[in-house]
């Protein structure tokens, strides 16, 4: 692996990591790709050539992640939590749950309560695949 | 019986700009460094902790085949690789420390949760490392 393609893999981390910490803002390809200091064309098809998923995707999972953990860790609505985590539709919000978790919001937290696990470790693990592969069970998580 | 942990590893792309940020930007001292013919043996370490070291590994022979160490840059710099979790008395001060020192990859301002506060930052090569400042009542409960 040449020097470059490691410099370009940093800097895709570090949009990778901009998605991470300001998933709740408002968010477009172009911002993300200025942080990479790569053109919003292209940015794209280099970010999926070193992670395996669009930005958009990455950036959906996260956030996803995120309503996850509030509907399991709060009292707040589900219309509430869809703008906490940064959709700015709650028919967006519902639908791209339901397409990446496999049941609804409100589903999810009557079936889901709180997990004893540091924050980090929720962040990384608890991220949700791109697609349901496999039922979410309470039996794994409590 | 074990009773502690020497060494971890972490693997890094230059021991040079390793050694500055773990010793200059995030306060760790240096430990042993011995160059022993190609193989330069490089750790760090907390101030005044004798029992836990962190080696900083760089990929490349003798210890790997050239493409072996071709995959491992390819995934520390997609931050693929494990990271390490400190311990800090005071985790925002750490935060406004590094960044009066210049750093700038955070992954995570520092947060509050039940058993403390953590932040989240990358050494410059793409390794995760989280500093955590533990809530100091919590400990008898369940968390």
């Amino acid at each position: 692996m040449s020097r470059e393609a490691e410099e370009l893999n940093r800097r895709l981390l570090r949009s990778r990591d901009a998605m991470d910490r300001a998933y709740a803002e408002p968010l477009d390809v172009r911002a993300v790709a200025a942080v990479a200091h790569i053109s919003p064309a292209h940015f794209s098809r280099c970010f999926r050539a070193v992670f395996g998923e669009s930005p958009h995707r990455y950036l959906q999972r996260r956030r996803v992640e995120r309503s996850m953990f509030l509907l399991r860790e709060s009292d707040r609505t589900v219309t509430d939590i869809c703008f906490d985590v940064g959709f700015s539709s709650v028919g967006t919000f519902s639908r791209t749950f339901r397409e990446i978790v496999g049941q609804t919001p409100s589903a999810y937290r009557e079936g889901h309560g709180p997990i004893v696990a540091p924050h980090c470790v929720q962040l990384a693990a608890m991220r949700p695949r791109s697609s349901p592969g496999r039922p979410t069970q309470e039996s794994t998580f409590g | 019986m074990i009773t502690a942990l020497n060494v971890a590893s972490i693997y890094v792309l230059n021991q040079d700009e390793a050694l500055d940020f773990y010793v200059n930007k995030l306060g760790l001292e240096k430990g042993n460094d011995v160059q022993q013919g190609d193989y330069r043996w490089l750790t760090v370490r907390v101030p005044g902790d004798g029992a836990t070291e962190i080696s900083l590994e760089q990929p490349g022979p003798p210890l790997h085949d050239e493409e072996t160490a071709d995959r491992i840059r390819e995934l520390i710099t997609k931050g693929g690789l494990g990271g390490l979790v400190f311990i800090a008395d005071d985790a925002r001060a750490m935060y406004d420390t590094l960044r009066e020192r210049g750093v700038t990859d955070f992954t995570q301002e520092p947060t509050e949760h039940f058993y403390g506060i953590d932040m989240g930052v990358r050494d410059p090569f793409g390794n995760a490392i989280r500093i955590l400042q533990q809530r100091e009542v919590a400990q008898q409960g369940t968390a």
